[in-house]
């Protein structure tokens, strides 16, 4: 949520990984450590399988 | 920011649109140059955004930025994750931008640049852009449910049932009219059909990229894939210099629409991962990077408008499609204005990731504003082309002749001079056969953008630039195709589903192949009968198109009015009941002159009583009388949707107002059924 400090360059390369997903096997990683400390990670395949799944199988995604 | 400073910048676009306005309309009988459309449209939205949007947003949905939303409460990491708004901003824009609003506003322009202009800009400002913005308001207060949910929570069985009923309709309708524009963009042209064709392989090639070689490096795959893209427009070029690879690549409209039904059915079997989910991120860039340069090429270039503002078509006798001005303008244009698609998207995806309810205002109104403008820009690119020439790429054989030389008559006869050598050197520069009745709005438009391009970027590239745009559209129509095909399945399964359980199971395999052939049954006869239509089969698929979207508009404006007026808000529900009314008055005569108009060019039943008699007459040419019966049963068929569209919309419509006078007569206390507070903790 929270940008951290950087230059305008970093920062929009930030915002690029996250709007076209590059970085969500982070995301997913952080939010696992944070919430779910306990529980077994999916390594960078299965994740990526399983969110792609995920994102055409609930709902319009793409529209006219 | 300071107050002042802020006033002051809002009185500047003020000011800067109003000129921009004065200047259009002052300049009436003289050439206007595009940059005034695109700057007051620009102006009209930024306005709108900030201060109707602002005031629904104050007034009417009582935004509340510390009100936790379902990103925050839910929050699991996937779907639900508190996003900064501008990413979200993105996702959302860039899932609701598709060809509708670029194919919509060309086939309008046969008006005229005038009335697409204006009903691109109410229609946004006061329906499209509010309905995004109010449904995905609901959804973010009721855990962001979609919008079939809340349909039936709302409305009750009926409502749940239709709104799944219009979902259904419409994906096949789409997909088929989306379908006939590819297939018809590539017909008889080499370049294009092997640009189209490499699509295909590439996406294959990143999808595997992205999974197996470097698993989830998304950026890096579609760098990849956007670069061998651009190789592959090259390629084409390079395929239609040699007469053996151009023999290979040269295909009527009719295979054509046979490779497009058999690859439809097997993307939709495939796994995401292979396909589908690399096509996906390869068009969504090749979109966004593309309307950027077309708005950066008109900024620079500052094209004229060469076409009237008003035509002498808004008679109804318009060789593209037909109809009056009134209501046929409003269904053409459908997405561009009020799409009841977006619906779907705003329910869907984007309100488990709004961080701060507050937020709403610009991702729902703002996107929807933003993708109208993407319209506008259409429409400049169809107007900015000489009207002879518009019409000759976009009237069908069926109307104007086969013949260049009657064609080119029959258009100049009708007040837009064009001729047969202007056309031949048109179609050689953009590296074509031929650009006589290329019907569907695709090649019309990518030779469009071809002219701003090439004269904004250098005018030798011309036949690069065209078949650039073609692969532009054809790559994220086909991502719509894949998608559309998906969600249509997976209603259908769920329909099956109630007749036999097993069916219902999304991931077995028999339920996927069967669910998968109906669907892809469905929207590939409505393709191949538009391919074997001699009209051009846009004619009668995209006003079916059209009403089928603005009734899912309908029934989304429908929902949100009954959580209006049953949550105590009556005296504001007129922001979606005045749209509303608007559209099931707009549907219900386009429906209604579809259905008992005895223009054979407009009603579908009198054009299958014409072509009967026509037939029994023996007045048809022999290649004509061959698909007549065919095309009478189809006439029949799009009649009979037509009327079902039609009494759906009104069982809604009615059913609403029932509840919500039965709501009122018994002075009821205002229904909550939003998730209850939550305070955030998000600082």
């Amino acid at each position: 949520m929270n940008p951290r400090p950087g230059t305008l360059l970093t920062r929009a390369w930030r915002a690029l990984r996250q709007l076209s997903g590059d970085d969500a096997y982070e995301r997913y990683l952080a939010h696992q450590r944070e919430a779910h400390p306990h529980e077994p990670q999916l390594d960078r395949r299965a994740f990526y399988e399983r969110e792609q799944e995920r994102r055409f199988s609930s709902g319009p995604t793409r529209c006219c | 920011m300071h107050k002042g400073l802020k006033a002051l910048i809002w009185i500047g676009i003020a000011v800067l649109g109003a000129a921009a306005l004065g200047g259009i309309a002052l300049n009436r009988g003289e050439s206007i140059n595009a940059v005034w459309f695109v700057v007051a449209a620009a102006c009209v939205y930024l306005i709108a955004t900030r201060f109707y949007a602002g005031w629904i947003a104050a007034r009417v949905m009582t935004l509340d930025g510390t009100r936790a939303t379902p990103a925050e409460r839910l929050n699991n990491g996937r779907d639900f994750v508190p996003t900064h708004r501008w990413i979200v901003f993105g996702h959302h824009f860039a899932a609701i931008a598709g060809a509708g609003p670029l194919v919509g506003p060309t086939l309008a322009a046969q008006f005229g640049y005038l009335p697409g202009t204006l009903w691109l800009l109410v229609g946004a400002v006061l329906g499209g852009c509010v309905q995004d913005m109010m449904v995905m308001f609901c959804s973010v207060r009721r855990d962001g449910r979609s919008l079939g949910q809340m349909a039936r929570d709302e409305l009750g069985r009926v409502g749940g049932s239709a709104a799944l009923i219009g979902t259904l309709a419409i994906c096949i309708i789409l997909i088929a009219v989306l379908g006939l524009v590819v297939v018809k963009a590539m017909t008889r042209s080499p370049w294009s059909s092997f640009t189209v064709f490499a699509t295909i392989p590439i996406a294959i090639l990143v999808g595997i990229y992205m999974r197996n070689i470097r698993p989830g490096r998304v950026l890096e795959g579609s760098a990849i894939g956007v670069g061998l893209l651009l190789l592959s427009v090259a390629g084409g070029g390079w395929v239609d210099s040699h007469p053996a690879w151009r023999a290979a690549f040269d295909f009527d409209s009719e295979t054509l629409a046979f490779f497009v039904i058999a690859y439809g059915f097997i993307a939709a079997i495939l796994p995401v991962w292979l396909l589908l989910a690399p096509r996906d991120y390869l068009s969504t860039f090749v979109k966004l990077g593309t309307v950027l340069l077309l708005a950066v090429a008109i900024g620079l270039l500052g094209p004229e408008i060469r076409m009237p503002a008003l035509t002498r078509f808004v008679d109804g006798t318009g060789p593209i499609f037909s109809g009056q001005l009134f209501p046929f303008l409003f269904i053409t244009l459908a997405c561009g204005a009020i799409s009841g698609f977006h619906a779907l998207v705003s329910s869907g995806t984007t309100p488990k990731l709004i961080a701060r309810e507050t937020d709403i205002r610009l991702i729902g109104y703002g996107s929807m504003a933003l993708e109208s403008l993407v319209g506008v820009m259409a429409l400049v690119a169809a107007c900015v082309l000489d009207p002879g020439v518009y019409f000759a790429i976009n009237t069908a054989a069926g109307v104007v002749g086969a013949d260049p030389a009657t064609a080119t008559a029959t258009i100049t006869s009708w007040g837009f001079p064009v001729t047969a050598d202007q056309m031949q050197a048109l179609a050689r520069a953009m590296g074509e056969e031929t650009l006589f009745a290329r019907t569907g709005g695709a090649p019309s438009l990518a030779v469009g953008m071809a002219s701003i391009f090439g004269s904004a970027f250098g005018d030798g590239l011309l036949a690069m630039w065209y078949h650039f745009a073609i692969m532009f559209e054809a790559v994220f129509i086909l991502t719509t195709l894949d998608a559309g095909t998906r969600v249509a399945r997976f209603i259908m399964q769920d329909a099956l589903g109630t007749l036999w359980r097993p069916l219902g199971e999304c991931s077995w395999y028999p339920s996927v192949l069967l669910s998968s052939l109906l669907v892809v049954g469905a929207w590939g006869y409505f393709l191949y009968i538009g391919v074997i239509d001699p009209n051009g089969g846009i004619n009668i698929l995209w006003p079916l198109f059209g009403i089928a979207n603005q009734l899912l508009a309908a029934i989304a404006l429908t929902v949100v009015t009954a959580v209006l007026v049953r949550s105590g808000k009556l005296r504001y529900a007129w922001v979606t009941a005045a749209p509303l009314a608007w559209l099931v008055v707009v549907t219900s005569t386009a429906s209604l002159q579809k259905l008992t108009s005895d223009d054979p060019r407009i009603g579908f039943f009198a054009a299958a009583a014409d072509m009967a008699a026509k037939l029994a007459a023996g007045a048809l040419p022999p290649e004509r009388a061959a698909v007549a019966p065919q095309l009478i049963f189809n006439q029949q068929l799009d009649g009979w949707l037509t009327a079902m569209f039609l009494v759906l919309v009104w069982i809604i419509v009615l059913d609403m107002v029932r509840g919500c006078y039965v709501h009122l007569r018994k002075r009821r206390a205002p229904l909550d059924t939003e998730t209850p507070y939550v305070p955030t903790q998000l600082a």
